[in-house]
């Protein structure tokens, strides 16, 4: 690595220091007239785009017909687009079916992951009690298990109490277990809270379920949006889990899992692959571009905590 | 009015602020609200992490085809198998290949990527981290599927690196036994750089600014400053940042399935593919022996974790206790 920048790497945001004229807020004219900055600037940004190239190239082959897919080299636009390789994709091979487990898998997953998450967090973050510390130790030994580790007991569980090829047992699957950050991050936030703010509420008569669900997680709200981000993303894309509980019932294949069979069944529709796969990858895409501050700042936030 | 007091030093008795009385079972009555509140994650946890952890080693010890209700116990034969497996220890080296390329790979880049993306004077710094950030939230083995077209001998990289005089003649990366991995190394690396470029910038900045000012005075160079004070003070961020991207790297089933299926001739099968492989994927699927394989894997990504937690602990006291 070169060195790189005759600039001070700074961290947040801060007034320049007195007596530094130099490293006032510039605009974007003079940040860009320093010849290395410039070129700085110009090699991100060149990479950047090779960065997000397989991206328009997908988008391109999926209004591509299927030679020139393979014709065209580098070339990004279509002759003429061929908007039928979606309805294919769509109707044909069944992603209509797909994108609603999905989406039913993701919400069921998220929806428990906070519920508990949050529950758990609550006592672990304001109370001591009697096995507090074994928990903790509980987590901490568990939180870098790999999937691949827990998913045969998982599989034979989900068989043995009659889950296995419904929704339900996917859901279980995926939120029951591990998750601890979840767990972490609200234990952290409510270790944080005044206590006067529970106190009042108990004077008023309010129960210790009440208190929570009408005073407490309301109040955790950045940590359940967090949760929720960083969940829905851990769902939306999740694999092995899935794939291995739709083995015998193709009907409940989510996106990802639908993709993968796409190649087996229909293996030389790579126009309708490419359509699957831009709709497969959209609606995460779209929720990431639209949240995309909160987005990046739960991940710097969570690894910061 | 007696009643509101007395919870209200309950409260400060579970808040933890009295001094502890009463037996274990007077507190356990005391405190049951509590594990109520903790009921979901002990039944869940128990079930489905806790479990699988203890039953994966019961599991190790059995002759268990799959489709039959249980199996049957054989001791450590399963482990003897194993260790006689060609195709384990090769999915057991690939495995360590890819994590040994990988890891560096990706926390090295992530770290320069961000240090340029910190720069004050860097312009639309916002507008390339969201560039650089965007294959991190797209889906795995949706990845792997559009890399199999993109790396294809007539796709576009291939067609690009012939363009470039990088490549005699057109390749197909994941079809060739050769570059099969190291094609799995590079998508790897491609999708998941941009969160670690964030743990990075995340890490940049708890370095005060005093530091890099009182650098600047003392008339350090950029490079200097950054071997001298940058990095130092990084240090702790590193080995948690790896460990993190270790672990990832453990987790590359979905990606590399999809891309190569571990093929050509098991070139790119990695672990986490044996134990599918083996478990679900076979005519004869053989729990019992993959778990064994499971539980061996576990004992790897453990033991890398310990590695790296006393890591942790060495790179916090030599740095003085810096955070």
């Amino acid at each position: 690595m070169s060195a790189p920048t005759r600039e001070r790497t700074t961290g947040g945001r801060r007034l320049p220091a007195p007596g530094r004229g130099a490293i006032r807020p510039d605009g974007l004219r003079a940040q860009l007239t320093r010849p290395g900055s410039l070129l700085i600037f110009l090699g991100l940004l060149i990479a950047a785009l090779i960065w997000i190239y397989p991206f328009i190239w997908l988008v391109s082959a999926s209004l591509k017909t299927q030679p020139e897919i393979f014709g065209s080299g580098l070339g990004l636009i279509p002759e003429t687009p061929v908007w039928e390789n979606y309805s294919r994709a769509w109707t044909v091979v069944g992603f209509d079916r797909y994108f609603l487990n999905s989406v039913i898998i993701t919400g069921g997953t998220v929806l428990l992951i906070v519920v508990r998450s949050a529950l758990a967090g609550y006592v672990l973050g304001r109370y001591q009690f009697v096995g507090k510390k074994l928990l903790i130790a509980i987590f901490l030994i568990t939180f870098f298990l790999p999937e691949g580790y827990t998913i045969i007991p998982v599989v034979q569980l989900t068989d043995q109490i009659g889950l296995l090829n419904t929704h339900l047992g996917v859901i279980l699957g995926l939120g029951a277990g591990g998750q601890v950050a979840a767990t972490l991050l609200y234990a952290g936030y409510f270790s944080g809270l005044p206590k006067e703010l529970e106190e009042c509420a108990r004077l008023d008569g309010a129960g210790h379920f009440r208190t929570f669900f009408q005073v407490m997680l309301p109040l955790a709200w950045p940590i359940t949006a967090t949760v929720i981000i960083l969940n829905f993303l851990f769902a939306w894309n999740v694999y092995l889990l899935p794939l291995v509980f739709t083995l015998s019932e193709p009907a409940l294949r989510t996106l990802a899992v639908g993709m993968s069979a796409f190649i087996g069944e229909y293996s030389t529709d790579w126009s309708g692959l490419a359509a699957a796969a831009v709709i497969s990858l959209l609606p995460v895409m779209a929720v990431f571009i639209a949240l995309q501050r909160k987005f990046v700042d739960s991940i710097a936030g969570a690894v910061k905590q | 009015m007696t009643a509101t007091l007395d919870k209200s030093r309950d409260l400060a008795a579970s808040a933890g602020k009295a001094p502890r009385q009463g037996g274990l079972w007077r507190r356990l009555r005391k405190d049951w609200w509590i594990y109520l509140f903790l009921l979901p994650t002990l039944v869940g946890y128990g079930a489905y992490t806790v479990y699988p952890l203890v039953a994966s080693w019961w599991f190790a010890f059995l002759d268990w085809p799959g489709f039959a209700d249980a199996g049957t116990f054989i001791g450590i034969e399963n482990f003897e198998r194993l260790v006689g497996d060609d195709l384990f220890w090769n999915s057991f080296r690939n495995s360590l290949v890819f994590l040994a390329l990988a890891v560096p790979l990706r926390v090295g880049l992530a770290l320069f990527l961000a240090i340029l993306l910190n720069r004050k004077r860097t312009p639309f710094k916002g507008l390339l981290r969201t560039l650089f950030f965007l294959p991190v939230v797209t889906t795995g083995a949706i990845i792997g599927v559009v890399f199999t077209l993109l790396l294809d001998g007539s796709g576009p990289i291939s067609v690009a690196m012939v363009g470039l005089g990088l490549l005699d003649s057109p390749a197909n990366f994941v079809a060739e036994s050769g570059t099969s991995l190291y094609a799995g190394v590079a998508v790897w690396v491609w999708k998941w750089l941009g969160i670690t470029m964030i743990y990075w910038l995340a890490a940049l900045q708890t370095i005060p600014d005093e530091v890099h000012e009182a650098a600047m005075l003392d008339g350090a160079r950029p490079w200097q400053e950054f071997r001298s004070i940058t990095l130092p003070l990084l240090i702790p961020f590193l080995v948690i940042i790896t460990l993190i991207d270790t672990v990832g790297a453990l987790n590359v089933f979905d990606l590399m399935y999809t891309m190569t299926g571990g093929g050509p001739a098991f070139s790119s099968e990695v672990i986490e593919i044996f134990i599918f492989r083996t478990a679900f994927g076979a005519t004869v699927p053989q729990l019992g022996y993959a778990s064994a394989a499971a539980v061996l894997f576990g004992v790897l990504t453990m033991g890398l974790a310990v590695a790296q937690a006393v890591g942790v602990r060495w790179a916090r006291r030599a740095t003085g206790g810096m955070k």
